[in-house]
């Protein structure tokens, strides 16, 4: 067996190595967990890992949110400690199935509440282009490890951005899928009406096939659906006749960094180059009522999706002398302030006489946002935007400031509202951290992202190995 | 004054489907504890819930039976509250879109058929059992440790709610009897009160008679019988009134029936409204069943009982086709008379002497009862009662009964008659004194001494005649 280098080594080109009998199965997952062992002690991707490998095709990260049979599951929380599910998660037993050999379990903010990673009670995890930054969150322990070469790619859920948005800090492809292509059973539950999981790699191609290994129809889970078409691998590096449409208000966004926006536009600007026309669209309520709306239901499901967590049946359980004690003691000591925080904004949205105001009120804006993003796509292919108004902050930044923390997701909670894919991907770099490129597609349509995304991604010749090891 | 009683039932049917309502373990009793149970009814993280079809289709059926409109968009809420028997922290239940909205049932009286109003039936899971260990009886306070039983947890309910139509306890015992018969003949629950599969919530108010006023209601939980519900409420309606006419305000509160005493014990009121923080369940979609699906539902729903019972009342009486109806009798009467049986002494045989002896109605040879209803002045008592007493087994033909009869000599009969007045003095001057009730005190007594081979008619006419001389 030739010299692995994981750094750089694409998931496809694993493939290509275990089809040529260049490597074993065994071999590469060993490869992984040796650049695991090397690097994982500066960067804490892992919450755990696997030793023995189960599949003999390409490796796989799972966020710890994904229930993995017999491997303990802790979404990053305390309340979970030592739990270890008796089923597979639907998309764990699809990539088991693919023969995708577990790595382990990535870290991730608690309950993937949160866009640094920082609120994971097992420890921040840190950016491989600058370990005193955040990698994002909440699935930044999957986006550090596909970007540090700690596994050739791996597998995020999706709330308001959990895998565009570190996937953008970090340097990587990330996709957040339609709602309902990708089954969330045994995915640990943070907003029901929200979550998704979705594909973090190093190539477009990559993401879409492990987007074709995971998507389809559940019959575990009512609310996802058949793909109308099948996965197609984009091959094109031509983007002639692809209307792109940029939201005007993105322009009069001051969050967005200079730097950010440089490489933005420069990224537009190599997509005129490939023959695509660039536009303007008009999308006057998702960054003015995006946040507020994402910030009340999300908060909402979450306070009813937790409220399982009461030491009766597994996780943590501090004992009290009545029953009300013991899960008053056990939920103070087992969830963390961002949780808590969520917990208590989610019930305050619920609670009668506040319904109509909060969680309704935020419903129909959310119906509107659905209809404002149909009629922006109407007459064009892809919405484009950064993915994150920000490169990758210093860890500590943002952490007691839980406003400017959700402010992260300013441009990835929109669409997330909406239900539509998203893809992000890696367009340049400023201040020497990755900044990405975020492309918002119809429902269904993550093929045109994939399409529109690999041609990009040639032209701009991202180099996503770290400046600092290469 | 004179007052009026004001009712509304609250009434939970458990559906037997043979899996649980949002995951596919078995549903029902007696397996070990917390062995139907999987990730989905134990509420594990990521666990989905996914419809039962078959309770869907069970409850529009039940929606359709009760007149109700079946909605074309129904949706499943959470109704979020903390309890070890609730192991999501929310119940799935159908909240302000229901599947059934708007029926009715109706209630044959002597008069005309009184309309109780159905607000709404919706479909929700059921909770799981706790069993309280340690401390007083199966109580919590005082208790060491509560254990939880997850095999019932997840099971499909379905929630019935009257108006306020039901006037007296009686009536709503009548109404909940009709419900019952309707549920069991739709085969989608045993709806035993014992067992717990039908439990019977009771709101009660009272007002003046004549007033169309709404005053404070309270609720009755905990009785598990028909019987029960109405002395329940009967003791609800009198307390309310007394604490009218004394002056006194009822206050909304909801009380145990203690059967045992007959008495109602009032529970410890919470400080606090519960806030359920109901929202539409974003892990399902909503219930939207194709007309076609709604069409086949409705064909397949049977006559009403109140239906059968006004139709068969002419041949007898509201009284007893009340009971043929309600006690699932009436298809084995309607067979029987069409066989050529009498009416009233088809009905009296059936309401009496064959579930006296315990017999299946529905394995009855109709043909076979009608020959004996017949032959029953006939044939000797002793013969008939046994014929009937086997009538459900299989092959049972009535002809070597039919060839018995009964000693209708009155020679032989005569002196019989005689050593049995002269034993009873007491009873025959009491009957020639008027108490002519006792007429049957003394036929019984001959029928026992003759074993049941005498013909009861000819005892009859002949103690008569005796007594009369």
């Amino acid at each position: 067996m030739s010299e692995l280098d994981t750094r750089s080594l694409t998931a496809e080109q694993a493939l290509g190595l275990l089809e040529r009998k260049e490597v074993s199965g065994a071999e590469l997952h060993r490869a992984y967990l040796d650049a695991v062992a090397e690097r994982d002690d500066e960067l804490h991707c892992y919450l755990r890992t696997v030793d023995a490998p189960v599949g003999d095709s390409v490796p796989i990260a799972l966020k710890d949110v994904i229930s993995t049979k017999g491997i303990e599951t802790t979404a990053g929380s305390r309340i979970l400690e030592g739990y270890t599910p008796v089923f597979d998660a639907t998309v764990a037993a699809r990539v088991k199935a693919a023969g995708l050999s577990l790595l382990g379990k990535t870290n991730t903010d608690e309950f993937a509440m949160g866009s640094s990673t920082e609120n994971s009670a097992w420890g921040p995890s840190r950016n491989p282009w600058d370990p005193s930054r955040v990698p994002g969150g909440s699935g930044g322990g999957t986006a550090a490890a596909v970007s540090a070469g700690l596994a050739p790619w791996g597998l995020g859920s999706d709330t308001g951005g959990s895998v565009k948005q570190p996937s953008a800090l970090c340097g990587n492809v990330g996709l957040r899928p339609t709602y309902g292509t990708v089954s969330r059973y045994g995915v640990v539950a943070f907003a029901s009406s929200l979550d998704q999981v979705g594909p973090v790699a190093k190539t477009v191609r990559d993401v879409a096939l492990l987007y074709t290994i995971i998507a389809g129809r559940d019959p575990l889970d009512s609310t996802t659906a058949e793909l109308p078409e099948s996965v197609e691998l984009p091959e094109s590096d031509s983007l002639a006749g692809v209307r792109l449409a940029v939201p005007k208000q993105v322009a009069d966004l001051d969050a967005i960094e200079p730097g950010v926006r440089a490489a933005f536009e420069s990224a537009l600007e190599t997509a005129r180059g490939l023959g695509a026309e660039v536009g303007e669209c008009d999308l006057p309520l998702a960054y003015r009522y995006g946040m507020p709306c994402y910030y009340l239901v999300a908060p909402a499901e979450a306070s009813s999706n937790l409220a399982r967590y009461d030491g009766v049946r597994y996780g943590l359980r501090v004992e009290g002398a009545t029953y009300g004690e013991m899960v008053d003691r056990t939920r103070d000591e087992g969830f963390g302030p961002e949780p808590k925080r969520r917990i208590m904004l989610g019930t305050y949205a619920l609670a009668s006489g506040y319904y109509d105001a909060f969680y309704g009120q935020a419903q129909k804006v959310r119906t509107l946002l659905i209809r404002e993003h149909r009629d922006a796509l109407a007459g064009f292919d892809a919405i484009v935007t950064p993915t994150s108004p920000t490169v990758a902050f210093p860890i500590g930044d943002k952490a007691a400031d839980p406003l400017a923390m959700y402010a992260c997701d300013l441009l990835t909670i929109p669409s997330c509202l909406a239900g539509l894919p998203g893809l992000s991907l890696p367009c340049g770099l400023s201040e020497g951290l990755p900044v990405g490129l975020q492309l918002i597609g119809r429902q269904f349509g993550e093929n045109g992202l994939f399409r529109v995304g690999h041609a990009l991604e040639g032209a701009l010749g991202f180099d996503t190995v770290p400046e600092r090891s290469r | 004054m004179s007052w009026e009683p004001v009712i509304g039932l609250e009434i939970h049917v458990q559906l037997k489907t043979r899996t649980k309502m949002f995951c596919r373990c078995l549903a029902g009793f007696g397996a070990g504890e917390n062995t139907q149970t999987c990730p989905v009814c134990l509420g594990f993280p990521g666990a989905l819930p996914v419809m039962n079809r078959t309770a869907i289709e069970w409850t529009m059926k039940l929606g359709l039976a009760l007149d109700c409109e079946i909605a074309e968009h129904a949706v499943f809420a959470r109704k979020n509250y903390f309890y070890p028997d609730l192991p999501k922290g929310y119940q799935i239940s159908q909240y302000d879109l229901p599947s059934c909205i708007g029926g009715k049932v109706l209630l044959p009286t002597a008069e005309s058929d009184r309309v109780i109003g159905i607000v709404r039936a919706h479909l929700e899971e059921d909770a799981a059992k706790i069993v309280h260990v340690g401390g007083r009886s199966g109580r919590i306070g005082g208790a060491e440790a509560s254990l939880v039983d997850y095999n019932r947890g997840g099971t499909p309910l379905v929630e019935i709610v009257t108006a306020p139509d039901i006037r007296s306890a009686e009536e709503a015992k009548r109404f909940l009897q009709l419900l019952r018969q309707t549920i069991v003949e739709l085969g989608i629950s045993d709806a035993e009160m014992e067992k717990g599969t039908l439990r019977v919530d009771a709101n009660v108010s009272v007002r003046p008679a004549g007033s169309d006023e709404l005053r404070t209601r309270t609720e009755i939980k905990n009785m598990n019988s028909f019987n029960f519900i109405a002395r329940g409420i009967d003791t609800e309606i009198e307390r309310q009134i007394g604490v009218w006419e004394s002056g006194g305000e009822v206050e909304q509160q909801t009380y145990d029936f203690d059967a045992a005493t007959g008495t109602l014990t009032a529970r410890r009121s919470k400080e606090e409204a519960d806030d359920y923080r109901y929202f539409p369940e974003p892990d399902l979609v909503p219930v939207e069943p194709a007309s076609e699906l709604v069409d086949a539902l409705r064909s397949e729903i049977p006559e009403s009982p109140a239906a059968r019972i006004r139709r068969i009342e002419p041949a007898l009486d509201l009284e007893r086709a009340t009971v043929l109806v309600t006690g699932g009798l009436d298809r084995l009467w309607d067979e029987t008379t069409a066989a050529g049986a009498d009416d009233v002494a088809t009905a009296n045989v059936i309401a009496n002497t064959l579930v006296g002896a315990g017999v299946d109605p529905d394995a009855v040879p109709a043909a076979e009862l009608a020959k004996l209803v017949e032959a029953r002045d006939r044939i000797p008592r002793g013969a008939f009662d046994e014929a009937i007493s086997k009538l459900g087994e299989p092959g049972f033909t009535a002809d070597p009964y039919l060839a018995q009869e009964s000693v209708a000599d009155t020679d032989e009969l005569g002196p019989v008659v005689d050593r049995i007045l002269e034993a009873s003095p007491g009873q025959v001057a009491a009957y020639r004194g008027g108490k002519e009730g006792l007429l049957g005190f003394f036929v019984g007594q001959v029928m026992k001494e003759t074993q049941g081979k005498a013909n009861p008619r000819v005892v009859n006419d002949l103690v008569r005649e005796k007594l009369d001389a």
